[in-house]
């Protein structure tokens, strides 16, 4: 299966430090000093306490597929695509993000699979973060 | 009613710096909301309201999101550089009808020092470099992720999202307007080509020009008019998003729309003679449906089947025009239609085979934004004038 195309993000003054980390094969977290809260998407302020004080930690790159969708015929860069499986990942750390399911038959995902993250390089500097299956 | 001395305001907040290349206009929201509510003796913790204008990403749902809050009544409204004195008099109107009772009003924009994505407001909303890029062209590649959770947790299947669909188009048929006005059977969809996984072509709604239009009233001039079949009687919005990266895409906002709307009607489920139910996909109706309490969450798929929602003598009479699934979708926003169709219903003026009989209260539902990350539902209920 080729490989999905692998644009690149909107980089903000807020989410710089993220996706600079992607470049190193890291997935960054924040956690809450104050209220212990993990944080997803980067923010400046914790959405529970809007305290400044967070500290970043590396996510294990473990996590489940809580749903998926396999688009059957996609649009833009991904008009070649299809078909191609559009995931949230449940990580080991608790966030639902979204995603892509690759290097598998999109036939064989299903909610619930263990899957752990993989890197694409975007050529701008970062990376796309997807997940493949877990050969067990 | 007047908002004559409804309200004051209690906190105010200036940005002290005039070019601001070192923070994202959603950090300076959270700044000067943070600033005014200090000003004020209050946190975010006590906002219920939230005014913004176009400029915010997507309007109040990026802004609820990035500020953690689930606000009870939100406003957009866009008139360029009066918008804040508009929002002003809009809270007070709110806050003297009970909807809320702390209403945050913000602007932040950097037209001195704006990057070019940040120019483009929607594509630079906190959350988009973490949900685009991963091949969602469309809405049904979002619904679709919705779908496939509420079938794995419940055991929806194909053919109970399908049945909605049939029961749109046997309406339809009745519909000279209606853009598919021929009905379909289950097979038809199930056999329609699959557009995203388990959303087939004939789980989405059509794309059609067009529009509505509505005039509401002072119960004087509806008497004057004689137009008093449409009596608002309850109203109730919500913002449903990511929830901090806690999302769940087995339910909806009308968790929240739809009690604040049959509280402030003063009926239940069991007074609603017919519903207009936003149907931009099938899922979206399934989930709305349970959301509203005319089944146990979960139950949707039973509900729906063996012709449900076909009027005039189903479980819950729904989408007698035909719906976006079958007749009018216009500028990719259903809700103005389901309106329009509600108060013909309570008018009595709706083709015989659809007319849902003794029919004097209605409810109107639109969800707007997507199931798969973030949306608005708002509720209305509607009732004849004795009521």
């Amino acid at each position: 299966m080729s490989q999905l195309p692998a644009p690149a993000p909107l980089v903000t003054s807020t989410t710089e430090a993220f996706w600079a980390g992607t470049a190193q094969g890291r997935f960054i977290l924040q956690r809450c000093d104050s209220c212990t809260e993990v944080i997803w998407f980067p923010r400046r302020e914790c959405p529970y306490c809007w305290t400044e004080t967070l500290t970043s930690f590396d996510a294990t790159g473990k996590g489940t597929v809580y749903t998926f969708t396999i688009v059957r015929k996609g649009g833009g860069e991904f008009a070649g695509s299809a078909p191609y499986v559009v995931a949230y990942v449940e990580l080991a750390e608790g966030p639902r993000i979204l995603t892509n399911i690759i290097d598998c038959d999109p036939e064989t995902v299903v909610v619930g699979m263990p899957v752990e993250m993989v890197f694409h390089d975007t050529g701008k500097g970062n990376a796309r973060y997807r997940f493949r299956p877990v050969v067990i | 009613m007047t908002i004559r001395g409804a309200a004051f305001i209690a906190g105010i907040y200036e940005h002290p710096r005039r070019e601001i290349p070192d923070r994202t206009i959603w950090e300076i929201h959270t700044e000067v909301a943070l600033g005014a509510l200090a000003d004020a003796g209050l946190t975010m913790k006590d906002v219920d309201g939230i005014f913004c204008d176009g400029s915010a990403g997507f309007g109040p749902m990026s802004l609820a999101d990035h500020f953690g809050l689930r606000p009870k009544y939100v406003d957009s409204t866009e008139t360029g550089g009066s918008s804040y004195l508009a929002h002003v008099g809009h809270a007070a109107a709110a806050i003297a009808a009970g909807k809320c009772s702390v209403a945050l009003v913000t602007l932040a924009g950097k037209p001195r020092s704006s990057t070019g994505a940040e120019r483009v407001s929607f594509a630079a909303a906190p959350e988009s470099g973490f949900e685009s890029g991963w091949g969602i062209n469309g809405a049904a590649h979002s619904y679709a992720l919705a779908a496939q959770r509420h079938m794995y947790e419940f055991g929806t299947t194909s053919a109970q999202l399908a049945e909605i669909k049939v029961a749109a188009s046997i309406h339809a048929q009745h519909n000279p307007h209606a853009f598919l006005p021929y009905a379909v059977t289950i097979e038809d969809v199930l056999n329609s080509p699959m557009v995203a996984d388990p959303l087939h072509r004939l789980d989405c709604c059509v794309v059609t020009d067009g529009g509505g239009a509505l005039v509401i009233v002072s119960p004087e001039v509806a008497r004057t008019l004689g137009k008093t079949s449409a009596k608002i009687l309850g109203h109730g919005e919500a913002v449903k998003h990511t929830n901090n990266g806690h999302t769940d895409l087995t339910y909806t906002g009308a968790v929240w729309s739809g009690p604040a709307a049959f509280a402030e009607a003063g009926v239940t489920v069991k007074d609603i003679k017919y519903a207009s139910i936003y149907d931009s996909f099938t899922i979206t109706v399934l989930q709305t449906i349970e959301d509203l309490g005319f089944c146990e969450k979960g139950k949707g798929g039973a509900f729906v089947s063996d012709g449900g929602l076909v009027a005039p003598f189903g479980k819950l009479p729904f989408n007698t025009d035909g719906g976006g699934l079958c007749n009018n979708h216009p500028a990719n926003r259903g809700g103005m239609t389901k309106v329009i169709e509600a108060v013909r219903q309570l008018r009595g003026t709706t083709h015989p085979a659809v007319q849902v009989p003794n029919c004097n209260v209605v409810l109107a539902h639109g969800t707007g934004g997507s199931l798969g990350t973030r949306h608005v539902s708002a509720t209305l209920i509607l009732g004849q004038e004795d009521v």
